[in-house]
C-alpha cells in the first residue's frame, strides 16, 4: 500500500498492516481456497454440475421468490418509510425501532415462528387453509420468509433520503401550481427511485443467499422447494465436495454482481442527492 | 525564534499548492500571510507547523532545518480555524492536555498545572467557564480556549490558521485588537493565514500577499498598501478601479477615448475610489466625464457609482462634506480626476 | 405549509393519511408483531415450569455456553480489526483504499453458506488443509475454531463499517492538535480519538454481537451438529425444532429474541445519546450502516 499523501497522523503501517493481514485471513484466502479447489474441475463437469436439473430448479426457485420477496418489500418498505417520516401517530418511535427487528432477531427464530404460523393448523395458516392457500412447505412460504427478511432494506435506504428532500422544493412545487399528486410523481418520487431501487437490489440480495429462516418453512422438497443454499448444504452432507464448491462459485458470482450493482445504485443515489 | 522557508514547494496531485516559496520570518514579529482561498497560505502554514510535508524545500528554524523534528519537538503552537477544542474534555482540560501528556519527567504536578492553566485562563479572560465544555461556548470563547491551550505549552512559534474566520464581525474586531495586544505583551513569533485584507492590515507587523502558490509581496502593511507591486496586490489590498487605458510616450492616457489602438502598448490603470476628484463643471483639466448613476449615502462616506461616456463603471468614495459641498443629484453631469493612480503596463488577467 | 388547504381537502388529506398509516401498521403487524408474539406464546403456552426446564437441560445449557464463548472471541477480534480498519480508512489517503473498501464489505453480501463452506473446503477432512490437520490432530471443522472462524467472517464488517463514517465525520483536526500539544500517538488514540468514537463504536459492537449470537446459516455448515459439543443456540433451536420438542424449542428461541429486543433497546439509545453528542446528524450515519448489514 502506498500513501497518496503524506500525513503526520501515525499507525498508517499498523493499522494498514493489521487490517491487510485481517482481511486476508479471514475473507480473502478462504474465499480464494473456493477458487483453488474448484480449478481442479474440469469446466465441462463445472458446466454439468452448474446447470443440473434440479439446480436450475433451484435457481429458478431462489431467483423467483426473492424477486417477489423484495417486490412486495419495495412497495410496502416504501410505504411504512413515507408513514415514518411524514406522518404523526402515536407510538411511532416505538415502530421505528422494531423495523430492525429481522436484523436483530436470529433467522433460526424467524423460520420455526413463520412456520408455526403459517402451517396449515397455526394462527395465520388457518385462515388461509379453506382458502386453498398453502403458504407452509410452498414456494409461497419462502416468499413469506424472505419479506419477512428482506424487510428494513427497503425502509432503512428509503428513509434518510426522504427526510433529506426539502420540503421548500415541494412547496415550490405547490406554488407553481402543482397537485399533490403531481408533485408526489414529478418532484419528490424521482429523488426517491435511487434509493428505492438501491433497497429492493439489497432486499433481492439478502433473499438469494437467505438460509436460516427459509430451511424450516420451505419443507425442502428437491425440485419444488429446495433453494440453492440448500442445495449447497445437501451436497456438504454427502460429501460431494466438488459439487458444493461449483454451487458455491456460482453463487458467489451472482453476490459480486449484486454488489457491484448496489454499489452503483448507491453511487447513483448519492449522486442525486448530491453528495457526489 | 525565527523561521526560514527556502524554496518550498507542494505539489496535491497534479495541483501545483505551492511554487518554490521563500519567506523569513523574524524573532517575535507577527506575520499575516494573506490571499484568496486556494492560494496556498493554508498549506503553507501547516507545512511550517509540520503538518503537511512539502515536496521540495526546507523549513528552518533558527537556521535549523526542521525535517528531521517530530511534532512534538517542534514546540508549535497552533490554532486551527475551527479550533479543534477535544469536544469530550472541558475547557480546563483542553487547556491542561499539553502538559498532562508530556512523559511523566517532565509533567509539571497537578498543583502546577492547575496554576498554569487559571493563569492562562484569567490571560483570555476566561475564569469561570473553566468547567464547560466547548459545545457549551460561544465562537469567541472558542478561539481564546483554543489559543489558551496552544500557548499553555510555551510554544516557540505560534501559528493561527484564519484565526477570526468563523466569527460573527463584531466578535472579530474585538479579538483582532486583543490579538494585536497579545502579542506586543508575549512576543512571540507568530504567522496567521487570512483572506481579510483588513484584517493583515491591521493586525500584522509585516503583511505576505500570497497568490496561486507564489508569494507576490511581503513588506510592511504600508509598503503593501501604498507601493503595491503587482495588480493582483492592489487589487487584493483595497476597492479600486480598474481602466484599459494605452500608453503615450511612456504616460498612460486615462479617459473615456481610450479605446485602444491597434498596436499601441497596452496597459491598466488602477485607481482607489476615495482617490478621485468629482467636479460639476469641466475646467478642462479633468480626466474624463460620467453621468452619476447611483449615490449611496449612508455611512461614514458617501459612495458614488459613476458611468463613463463609453460605459465603464466608475466608483468613487467622497467625505460627507466633498458630497454637500457638491450638491449633485443622480442622472447629473460630472467630471473626475484622479489623484492618483497605479499603472501596470504588464499582463492584468486577472 | 405555505399553501392554504381547504377544509375538504383537509379532510380527505387527513383520511389518506390515516389510510396510509393504517396500511403500513397492519403490514408490520403481520410481518413483525405477529411473529414475535407468538415466538412467546408457543415457549410459554406449556406453562413456565415446562418453559424454565427446558433452558436448564445440559445440552441448553451447553449451547448457552457455547453461544457466550464464539460471540465473545468473535467481538473482540472484529473490534479490533474495525479500529484498525477505520484509523485506516478515515484517516490516511493511499491506492487501493475503495477496493478496500468494498473487500471489507464482502461478508455482508456473502450467502452464510458459503461463508462455512469456505472454512470446510479449507480446514475439513477433504479440504485443502484437511490431511495435515488430521495427522496433527488438530480439529477446526466439528469444533469450536469452526465456529469461532464462520461468526467472525459474518460479523467481519460490522464495527469497520460503523466507524469509518463516524471517524470521516469528525475529521483528524483534534488529532493534530493533539500531537502538536507533544502527545504521542498512543495517547493521541486513547485521549482523543477513543473518546471521540466511543458511541459508534458501542454501536457497532452491539449489532456484531447480536449477529454473531444469532448466526445460524455459517455455523450450520461448520458445526456438525453435535449435541452437548458444537451446538450454539440457534443450532440448538433447529434440532429441537426437527425433533417436533416445539415448547422447548420456541423457549430457546424466546431467549434469542429477548437478545433481540434487547439489541433494539440498546440501538436505540445509543442512536439518540449518539445524535445528542453529534447534534443528530447521525441518524444518516446509523442508517448507512443498516444499508448494508
Amino acid at each position: 500500500m502506498l500513501l497518496k499523501r503524506n500525513t503526520v497522523l501515525p499507525g498508517f503501517r499498523l493499522a494498514g498492516g493489521f487490517t491487510v493481514f485481517y482481511l486476508s485471513l479471514i475473507v480473502l484466502i478462504p474465499l480464494g481456497a473456493m477458487f483453488v479447489r474448484a480449478s481442479s474441475l474440469t469446466w465441462g463437469s463445472f458446466w454439468e454440475i452448474v446447470t443440473a436439473p434440479r439446480v436450475l430448479a433451484s435457481y429458478k426457485l431462489s431467483l423467483g421468490t426473492a424477486f417477489a420477496a423484495a417486490s412486495i418489500n419495495a412497495v410496502f418498505g416504501f410505504l411504512v418509510a413515507w408513514v415514518l417520516v411524514r406522518y404523526p401517530f402515536p407510538g411511532k418511535k416505538l415502530v421505528d425501532a422494531l423495523v430492525d427487528l429481522p436484523f436483530a432477531l436470529p433467522t433460526a427464530v424467524a423460520g420455526i415462528s413463520l412456520t408455526t404460523l403459517y402451517a396449515p393448523k397455526g394462527w395465520i395458516g388457518q385462515f388461509l387453509e379453506p382458502l386453498g392457500l398453502k403458504v407452509a412447505f410452498t414456494p409461497l412460504g419462502i416468499v413469506v420468509a424472505l419479506v419477512f427478511i428482506g424487510l428494513p432494506f427497503v425502509v432503512r435506504t428509503v428513509q434518510p433520503v426522504l427526510e433529506e428532500i426539502e420540503k421548500e422544493s415541494e412547496e415550490a412545487a405547490e406554488s407553481l401550481g402543482a397537485t399533490r399528486w403531481q408533485t408526489f410523481r414529478l418532484v419528490i418520487f424521482p429523488c426517491l427511485v435511487p434509493s428505492l431501487l438501491a433497497g429492493f437490489a439489497m432486499a433481492f440480495a439478502r433473499g438469494l443467499g437467505e438460509y436460516g429462516s427459509v430451511v424450516f418453512i420451505s419443507g425442502n422438497m428437491p425440485m419444488k422447494t429446495e433453494i440453492t443454499p440448500l442445495l449447497i448444504m445437501t451436497k456438504l452432507e454427502q460429501f460431494d465436495y466438488p459439487g458444493a464448491t461449483a454451487l458455491g462459485i456460482s453463487m458467489l458470482a451472482a453476490s459480486f454482481l449484486m454488489l457491484l450493482v448496489i454499489n452503483l445504485l448507491q453511487w447513483w443515489s448519492g449522486k442525486r442527492l448530491g453528495r457526489g | 525564534m525565527n523561521i526560514e522557508l527556502k524554496n518550498i514547494s507542494k505539489n496535491f496531485g497534479q495541483f501545483a499548492a505551492l511554487k518554490s516559496v521563500n519567506l523569513k520570518v523574524d524573532g517575535g514579529e507577527l506575520v499575516a500571510l494573506l490571499g484568496p482561498s486556494g492560494s496556498g497560505k493554508t498549506t503553507l502554514l501547516r507545512i511550517i507547523a509540520g503538518l503537511e510535508t512539502a515536496d521540495a524545500g526546507s523549513v528552518l528554524y533558527n537556521g535549523e532545518d526542521s525535517s528531521t523534528k517530530s511534532l512534538r519537538e517542534r514546540r508549535v503552537g497552533f490554532v486551527f480555524q475551527h479550533y479543534a477544542l477535544f469536544r469530550h474534555m472541558t475547557v480546563f482540560e483542553n487547556i491542561a492536555f499539553g502538559l498532562r501528556v508530556r512523559p511523566r519527567a517532565q509533567r509539571p504536578s497537578n498543583a502546577e498545572i492547575e496554576d498554569r492553566v487559571m493563569k492562562l485562563l484569567k490571560l483570555v479572560q476566561l475564569e469561570n467557564l473553566s468547567h464547560r465544555y466547548p459545545s457549551q461556548l460561544s465562537g469567541g470563547q472558542r478561539q481564546r480556549v483554543a489559543l489558551s491551550r496552544a500557548l499553555a505549552v510555551e510554544p516557540s512559534v505560534l501559528l493561527l490558521d484564519e484565526p477570526f474566520g468563523a466569527l460573527d464581525a463584531h466578535v472579530r474586531k474585538d479579538l483582532r485588537r486583543w490579538l494585536r495586544k497579545l502579542h506586543d505583551e508575549v512576543h512571540l513569533t507568530s504567522v496567521f493565514v487570512t483572506h481579510d485584507q483588513e484584517e493583515a492590515l491591521e493586525v500584522a507587523d509585516r503583511v505576505v500577499v500570497m497568490n496561486e502558490g507564489v508569494i507576490e509581496q511581503a513588506g510592511t502593511p504600508e509598503e503593501v498598501y501604498h507601493h503595491p507591486n503587482s495588480p493582483f496586490v492592489f487589487r487584493f489590498l483595497g476597492d479600486v478601479n480598474l481602466f484599459h487605458s494605452r500608453m503615450e510616450d511612456g504616460k498612460a492616457r486615462l479617459g473615456p477615448n481610450g479605446h485602444l489602438k491597434e498596436g499601441s502598448e497596452e496597459s491598466c490603470v488602477f485607481v482607489r475610489p476615495h482617490l478621485i476628484d468629482v467636479k460639476t463643471q469641466s475646467d478642462g483639466s479633468e480626466h474624463f466625464a460620467a453621468r452619476v448613476r447611483h449615490i449611496n449615502a449612508a455611512g461614514p462616506n458617501v459612495k458614488l457609482e459613476l458611468m463613463t461616456a463609453n460605459g465603464e463603471a466608475v466608483d468613487v468614495t467622497l467625505t460627507q462634506e466633498q458630497y454637500r459641498a457638491l450638491g449633485i443629484a443622480k442622472n447629473d453631469q460630472v467630471f473626475a480626476t484622479a489623484r492618483e493612480m497605479k499603472v501596470f503596463v504588464e499582463d492584468y488577467s486577472i | 405549509m405555505s399553501v392554504v388547504i381547504g377544509k375538504r381537502e383537509s379532510i380527505r388529506t387527513r383520511a389518506v393519511q390515516c389510510a396510509f398509516i393504517a396500511a403500513a401498521l397492519l403490514f408490520l403487524f403481520f410481518f413483525l408483531g405477529i411473529p414475535l408474539v407468538s415466538v412467546f406464546y408457543e415457549a410459554l403456552h406449556e406453562g413456565l415450569r415446562a418453559y424454565g426446564s427446558a433452558l436448564v437441560t445440559a445440552d441448553a445449557r451447553s449451547a448457552i455456553f457455547l453461544t457466550l464463548l464464539v460471540a465473545g472471541i468473535a467481538v473482540p477480534l472484529n473490534l479490533v480489526f474495525g479500529i484498525a480498519a477505520a484509523w485506516l480508512i478515515a484517516r490516511f489517503d493511499f491506492h487501493g483504499k475503495s477496493l478496500l473498501l468494498t473487500l471489507i464489505d464482502l461478508p455482508f453480501s456473502v450467502s452464510p453458506v458459503i461463508s462455512g463452506l469456505i472454512y470446510v473446503l479449507i480446514f475439513g477432512m477433504q479440504g485443502l488443509l484437511g490431511p495435515w490437520l488430521f495427522d496433527h490432530d488438530i480439529q477446526i471443522i466439528f469444533a469450536v475454531p469452526g465456529l469461532v472462524l464462520a461468526t467472525i467472517f459474518v460479523t467481519f464488517p460490522f464495527v469497520a463499517r460503523e466507524l469509518i463514517p463516524v471517524m470521516q465525520q469528525i475529521g483528524s483536526e483534534e488529532e493534530e492538535a493533539a500531537l502538536l500539544l507533544g502527545a504521542s500517538g498512543l495517547q493521541t488514540f486513547l485521549r482523543v480519538t477513543l473518546p471521540n468514537i466511543k458511541w459508534g463504536l458501542l454501536y457497532g459492537v452491539i449489532l456484531c454481537n447480536a449477529r454473531a449470537m444469532g448466526e445460524f446459516g455459517a455455523v450450520s455448515v461448520v458445526s456438525g451438529h453435535i449435541r452437548g459439543k458444537t451446538n450454539t443456540m440457534p443450532l440448538h433451536v433447529e434440532i429441537l425444532y426437527n425433533e417436533y420438542n416445539f415448547a422447548a424449542a420456541f423457549a430457546m428461541a424466546s431467549v434469542l429474541t429477548l437478545l433481540a429486543l434487547a439489541t433494539l433497546v440498546a440501538k436505540s439509545l445509543v442512536e439518540w445519546k449518539f445524535a445528542d453528542a453529534r447534534g443528530g446528524s447521525v441518524r444518516y450515519v446509523a442508517t448507512m450502516e443498516k444499508k448494508i448489514s
